[in-house]
């Protein structure tokens, strides 16, 4: 069994860094125009698709307009979370300075509070990526999605909770914030989740109020109509979310890690622990876009503060330093990844899956390099 | 039912938030035109012209929550340069009874340079509420002397624009200092304002003619007794380079306001000053000297956007990606991630990272 730190001697993780510093830092001084005329273009056509969407279920009566309605307001709710929110929300796009996208202004449509979410995913699953115990996003502190969590009879539910937390996922994203699991173990107080609650509940009824009242009230007769469409729209956009986020960083041999080998971790341990932590999707621009760039989560994991419409363009080079250093790079179409984390969930629901860890061996003759 | 009317549209305009929620209306009528949006001001150039070589006067229309401003006030004006918003503070220069805004922008640095070759009609700018205690007393005094230099006639222009609009019945005088006749900003302007207002009189002054002004060389004794006679009763009004101020102030005393931006009281302790300074972007690191950012981004050899260097134009602005800062002018501590800060102002409180 490889432990993370064998893979590379420190000279080479050092040089390693030192590479992915230096494509970061063209990249940066690269920033301008193009990319804030990319985010607008964005912006525009999902408020223009969801404008569509809600002016549609005004003939909802009518099937197709209802179907279109539907989808319409899908799109713009996924383009929303995920190529725009998700990614101002990293400081993508903070050098603008442009009030409307910055990190710390931003606001999303779903439920899950903006600063709640900035916290729990920027600061804990972005720095302590994979790292159980510490990384939260590891089955969201309700699956089990790594061996080496402890099986616990409750985890017999585990394709139950997913497929639930699949339909449900933005409120699953907005509990997270208040850490049961860790309240269960007695590590946080119920106390400490006063202001979060607060401003959870403002969030939720601003959201609900909108979807499932009054947009449904406006349509007047076709209020049920309205209700069931919002409501279908909210459900499409959670099953993409929850699939392209899971894809992420559970298919099949994703690595995890130990607080122990990730202590006093350097630059290039970080970086090399963010790649053998993280796995792409494969697939066509549109694709790309719709999952907000997250298919490609290794090079969002190595940079997650250059805007995304960055990550394809540098994908082949940080595959051809992986293979440089005889690095994994995860990555495959949906439907593979997607079939490798669902068997990964249903495996784990059982316990006598406490097999070692898979991991790549490294090229031997860099090693002794 | 006029009565009534404002309150249905705000209720309509509540409702339209609501359903608009979380972005806001704002957000979705900018797409439409970007003038349409009700909580920020902006402003829509209507015209651009050439007084002088170097310099760019526009006129912009406000959006609907400008409130207005009072002669002598800056307004800080944004503008996208390969995008990102940059900010720098100019001074309306036509009266504060005017519908639209006139400024003029000496070409002098990035954001000017950028306005004197790339605006044009049509061109929508950010702009802030107006701000500064750069202002006329009221009720007016009898006598007022306007002093500027270079662009500074812009806020004392508003003044006298201001004044004139008023139908002032006191005696105005408006000593403005430049180089020589190729440079003078507002000289027909000027001239035309006159006319109009026989109470008020133009004295142009050129530093670097011997001919052709009214007055020649740097501000004297001479140029105020020529000038005004009654200068030493007169409230004066100067705007324009640090010396012509300081002369002033030293002929005039108390009498003078002036258009600076009174300097803080700034607080830095060098001596307890601990941690790493690390500007991102351009990779450079120092030890935190306990200094403002922007001096110890420029001992590190960067040379960062600046402009009053004491916290009021935000120039400076830059992004603080980690750690936390001290504002030298209030003593705030702030530790938030991915924060808007003056450089000018703030201290490294520890280990700081700027994108920079």
């Amino acid at each position: 069994m490889t432990g993370l730190q064998d893979r590379l001697t420190p000279a080479q993780v050092e040089e390693f860094g030192r590479e992915l510093d230096a494509l970061r830092q063209r990249v940066v001084d690269d920033l301008g125009q193009a990319d804030v005329d990319y985010i607008h273009t964005v912006i525009k056509t999902q408020r223009g698709l969801e404008v569509a969407g809600r002016a549609l279920m005004f003939a909802g009566f009518f099937p197709p307009a209802w179907l279109a309605g539907v989808t319409a307001l899908s799109l713009a709710k996924i383009l929303d979370n995920m190529e725009i929110g998700h990614n101002v929300m990293h400081g993508q796009y903070d050098w603008t300075r442009d009030p409307a996208l910055s990190s710390q202004r931003f606001e999303w449509d779903i439920v899950a509070p903006a600063e709640n979410w900035r916290h729990s995913h920027n600061y804990m699953h972005h720095t302590y990526t994979n790292i159980l115990d510490k990384d939260r996003d590891v089955g969201y502190g309700i699956l089990r999605m790594d061996p080496a969590q402890k099986w616990h009879p409750y985890y017999l539910g585990n394709p139950v909770y997913a497929f639930l937390l699949a339909f449900m996922f933005e409120y699953g994203v907005m509990l997270h914030d208040l850490e049961f699991d860790r309240i269960l173990k007695g590590e946080r107080k119920w106390s400490d989740n006063t202001e979060i609650l607060r401003k959870m509940a403002k969030k939720v009824s601003r959201q609900v109020g909108k979807d499932y009242v009054l947009f449904p009230l406006l349509t007047g007769p076709m209020a049920p109509l309205t209700f069931a469409g919002n409501l279908t729209a909210n459900v499409v956009r959670n099953v993409w979310a929850f699939s392209i986020i899971f894809c992420g960083h559970f298919p099949g041999d994703v690595e995890s890690f130990t607080e122990e080998e990730t202590a006093e971790e350097t630059r290039g341990q970080w970086y090399l622990r963010q790649i053998l932590g993280s796995a792409n999707i494969t697939g066509g621009p549109l694709f790309h876009i719709m999952s907000g760039n997250l298919s490609h989560q290794i090079e969002h994991h190595l940079f997650p503060d250059i805007p995304a419409r960055r990550y394809p363009e540098i994908a082949p080079e940080v595959r051809a330093i992986c293979e440089k250093y005889g690095l994994p790079y995860n990555t495959g179409p949906l439907h593979k990844q997607l079939w490798s984390v669902a068997k990964k969930i249903v495996k784990l629901a059982l316990p006598q899956t406490s097999a070692p860890r898979v991991t790549v061996e490294p090229d031997r003759s860099l090693r002794a390099a | 039912m006029t009565a009534l009317l404002p309150r249905r549209v705000r209720r309509l305009a509540s409702l339209a938030e609501a359903l608009l929620t979380p972005h806001g209306m704002d957000r979705y009528l900018e797409l439409v035109d970007p003038m349409l949006v009700r909580r920020e001001i902006r402003g829509l150039v209507t015209a651009v012209r050439r007084q002088t070589a170097d310099s760019v006067t526009f006129t912009v229309r406000p959006s609907r929550a400008w409130p207005g401003f009072t002669a002598g006030q800056y307004v800080r004006v944004q503008v996208e340069i390969d995008g990102v918003r940059r900010t720098r503070c100019y001074s309306p220069c036509g009266s504060q009874y005017d519908g639209e805004l006139e400024f003029t922008a000496k070409d002098l640095g990035l954001v000017s340079g950028h306005l004197n070759r790339e605006l044009g009609v049509g061109a929508v700018l950010g702009l802030s509420i107006p701000d500064g205690t750069f202002t006329l007393p009221t009720p007016r005094p009898d006598r007022v002397l306007l002093i500027s230099g270079g662009s500074g006639v812009t806020p004392v222009l508003a003044m006298a624009r201001t004044l004139v609009a008023e139908g002032h019945p006191g005696e105005i005088v408006f000593l403005h200092y430049s180089n020589g006749p190729a440079d003078a900003l507002y000289r027909t302007e000027l001239a035309q304002l006159s006319a109009r207002h026989p109470g008020l009189r133009i004295v142009h002054a050129y530093t670097h003619a011997k001919t052709g002004g009214d007055l020649h060389g740097f501000c004297s004794e001479d140029h105020l007794a020529k000038a005004a006679p009654w200068y030493r009763d007169a409230e004066a009004f100067v705007c324009g380079p640090q010396p012509l101020m300081d002369s002033v102030r030293a002929l005039l005393g108390e009498h003078v306001h002036t258009e600076e931006f009174t300097a803080p009281a700034l607080t830095f302790d060098t001596e307890h000053a601990e941690g790493q300074v690390r500007f991102a972007r351009s990779g450079r690191e120092c030890a935190n000297s306990g200094k403002s950012l922007l001096e110890q981004a420029e001992e590190a050899g960067l040379s960062p956007e600046h402009g009053c260097r004491m916290g009021i134009c935000f120039s400076c602005t830059q992004l603080k990606t980690a750690g936390r800062v001290r504002n030298a002018k209030t003593g705030e501590i702030s530790g938030e991630e991915n924060e808007e800060i003056q450089l000018c102002i703030s201290v490294p409180v520890g280990d700081v990272e700027i994108h920079a």
